[in-house]
């Protein structure tokens, strides 16, 4: 009895109050205000109902209500137009924990999509980010954009456009992303300043680099690894970058499949890549010249398991690329590394191909590099896993 | 004593507004602002003896800053009010920001145009509760006398002093904590000492509200008078009051790296030599946030400059350029160069 009685109060607990409310909101006259009263008087529990239509914002919107549930009836039927925005640095900001969102969509933010900051345990399910008008300068930098989290699953979401990441998951922890698709944005995935994130079973199409691994100086938040990136596909990563001058990304390469730069411990394995000509897989150092002794600027541990992977750099984006080309014999090996970081830094599965940039220092760019094929031990045979991906228990919160 | 303090306070809120003459009627509902509760209409709390005219209400005092934040050329009306038989403390919090009491309240009215033909827009009010404090804004009607509570913002069609026609934008609930927040919880910006004058602080002493007079008072220079303070100093003031709320660790930009407050002096924290994190489009072409003699190539002023949302800086509480305050940042940033 007692320990029914137990069950039960857990239970309780872990659901929604009995007295939560759902609070409807329609498209129409007034929508804005009516959605961002609903987002700020909703009590922990709450559901905000976003029913099918076009709602036209012309300010950004946010949530600071721990336990809220926003979904729509679709990402493709319940849309926030942002194109007539005024105001406001992204469309939706949220900075409460435990919060869903699910099934609806963005489009046209100024700034970023869908920004959550010090928001742990986040769920974003089947949202949609889009700048309609294809690859540009002038769109938002971010689609979806978590940051300063504990807990961040991204689950079915599809973002295209971003003049920066589609999805990015900066200065986080315990982070999922997955089933979702990354399409003609600079960089499709990124992961950045962040530990024991599980990227799996993602599209990255037509962005300028597919999926991006890495580690910044500066930050608050630094030490990222701990990274999975496995059963992702990787393809046609050929679009030109279009990113405004200064950012980090306006450095990636067009061509870039999957990228790591200074982090620890990435295991990338069981993807399939195909048509990303400067390099299928990339291997780096920071390439700038930093000022911060907490900063690694070196990778650590890498592992490229098991991929299958159609051709290599053909076409790299990158200095010397014919003398490369023809030194290589046409194309260049899959796996590239630029030889920064210990002997052993890179370890790559038995039938993949790399080549070795061997440049002689960091923060230095291609000078002195001597390139040659690289010769790297196999993976060990266990990559630990423990602790990375989102926290088990965000999976009950997902809809069916 | 007591019907000292609470007279001398009075005499004070007056010196310090519109000048009138009788002792105005109206006492504050301390319920109002210590309940947990969000009152409709800003008469509810009974800060002022007459609303339309911004005259403060018994035991309301007029305060200015000595650089204020820029909010498209409003004129900014500033009170705080201290519970009867408490004070505010001069050294608990850090950056010099006063400690006030629970039931104490901080109101802000933004109005527009001078003379008869000045409109008030609203009325922003920060209330400390036992739960912390509560940040909420209340938007004043045509007619002018009333204020009703706005949680989800609005936007007003107005004229600003520099004759720009703009959508002004009330922000909403969830918008002041986004300026207000650190640490999770919200905050009051203004009120600190450095950036209060010596004489008004001494005057709250006297009055009873403030415990003791707070150490560094007058440090940041007075704002119209900037050009016969140091670039640097003018420069930092400016961007100490209007960026590191957010540019700072514990708050809305933390994430960036870059903490504009006036006490960091690392320049790398500053921005000098230092990469856009999340900039985004925000960046432009530049690479850096500040380039030491080169105004024109830092990301800083670029964004300053820019009145589009997603690229402008601050992203919330304005909606043009501020002229004065870029020509403060850019000078601090020539200046770079001959060091």
């Amino acid at each position: 009895m007692m320990i029914r009685l137990t069950i039960a109060a857990a239970l309780l607990a872990s659901a929604a109050p009995a007295w939560a409310e759902t609070h409807s909101i329609a498209a129409g006259e007034g929508a804005q205000e009516r959605l961002q009263e609903a987002l700020i008087l909703a009590q922990p529990g709450d559901e905000i109902v976003l029913a099918a239509g076009r709602y036209a914002i012309s300010d950004g919107l946010s949530l600071d209500v721990d336990g809220v549930t926003i979904r729509g009836e679709g990402m493709d039927e319940t849309v926030l137009d942002f194109t007539g925005q005024q105001g406001s640095g992204e469309g939706l900001l949220v900075t409460s924990d435990n919060v869903t969102m699910r099934d609806f969509a963005l489009e046209n933010p100024k700034g970023d999509g869908v920004k959550s900051k010090g928001a742990d345990n986040i769920i974003y399910q089947r949202i949609r980010v889009t700048w309609t008008g294809g690859p540009k300068a002038t769109n938002g930098a971010y689609g979806i954009y978590p940051v300063e989290s504990d807990g961040v699953l991204i689950d079915g979401c599809k973002v295209s456009g971003a003049s920066d990441a589609g999805i990015y998951v900066g200065q986080s922890n315990h982070i999922t992303v997955r089933n979702s698709i990354a399409e003609a944005n600079v960089a499709g995935i990124e992961i950045e300043n962040s530990r024991n994130a599980l990227v799996t079973h993602n599209v990255a199409t037509r962005n300028t680099g597919g999926i991006l691994v890495f580690d910044l100086p500066n930050l608050p938040v630094m030490g990222g690894g701990n990274v999975i990136v496995e059963n992702n596909l990787v393809v046609a990563n050929e679009t030109p970058n279009f990113a405004p001058p200064g950012n980090i990304v306006a450095g990636v390469r067009r061509g870039t499949g999957i990228l790591v730069m200074a982090n620890d411990r990435v295991l990338i394995q069981d993807n399939i890549l195909s048509r990303n000509p400067t390099a299928p897989i990339m291997i780096v150092a920071y390439t700038q010249g930093f000022d911060d002794p907490r900063y690694n600027p070196l990778p650590r541990n890498v592992v490229v398991g098991a991929n299958l992977i159609e051709g290599g750099g053909y076409d790299p984006q990158m200095e010397g690329a014919e003398m490369l080309l023809a030194a290589f014999g046409g194309e260049l090996p899959p796996v590239m590394w630029d030889g920064l970081g210990a002997p052993g830094t890179v370890r790559i599965a038995p039938g993949i191909t790399g080549w070795n940039l061997n440049l002689p220092e960091q923060g230095k760019g291609l000078t002195g590099a001597t390139p040659g094929p690289l010769q790297a031990p196999p993976p060990e045979d266990i990559f630990y896993r423990e602790g990375i991906g989102a926290p088990a228990a965000l999976e009950a919160r997902l809809a069916g | 004593m007591k019907h000292f303090g609470v007279f001398a306070a009075a005499a004070l809120a007056l010196a310090g507004a519109v000048a009138v003459s009788a002792t105005p009627a109206g006492s504050v509902d301390e319920a109002a602002i210590r309940d947990d509760a969000m009152p409709r209409v800003l008469s509810a709390y009974g800060f002022f003896a007459d609303a339309c005219a911004q005259v403060p209400g018994k035991g309301v005092t007029a305060y200015r800053l000595n650089t204020p934040l820029f909010s498209d050329g409003a004129e900014k009306l500033r009170f705080v009010y201290v519970p009867a038989g408490a004070q505010a403390q001069a050294q608990a919090h850090g950056e010099g920001l006063l400690n006030l009491p629970v039931g104490s309240a901080l109101i802000k009215t933004f109005a527009f145009g001078e003379g008869d033909t000045r409109r008030l827009i609203e009325t922003r009010v920060l209330l400390h509760r036992d739960s912390g404090w509560v940040a909420l804004p209340y938007l004043w009607n045509e007619e002018q006398t009333e204020a009703k509570l706005a949680v989800a913002g609005a936007r007003v069609a107005l004229k600003t002093p520099g004759g720009e026609q703009i959508s002004y934008r009330v922000p909403n609930k969830n918008q002041c904590k986004e300026c207000h927040g650190l640490d999770g919880a919200v905050v009051p910006i203004g009120p600190k000492a450095r950036n209060l004058s010596k004489d008004w602080l001494a005057d709250m002493v006297s009055a009873g509200h403030l415990d003791t007079l707070p150490d560094g008072a007058d440090t940041l220079p007075m704002w119209e008078d900037r050009a016969s303070a140091s670039a640097q100093a003018a420069a930092r003031a400016y961007l100490d009051v209007n960026c590191a709320h957010c540019h700072r660790p514990g708050a809305t930009a933390s994430n960036s790296g870059l903490d504009l407050r006036w006490e960091q002096n690392d320049p790398h924290a500053l921005g000098i030599g230092k990469r856009p994190v999340a900039a985004g489009r925000g960046a432009g072409t530049h690479l850096f946030d500040i380039v030491p003699g080169k105004p024109e190539e830092s990301i800083l002023v670029h964004r300053m400059l820019s009145e589009d949302p997603g690229v402008a800086m601050p992203e919330l509480g304005k909606a043009t350029v501020d002229d004065d305050g870029v020509a403060a940042v850019r000078r601090w940033i020539e200046e770079m160069s001959a060091q």
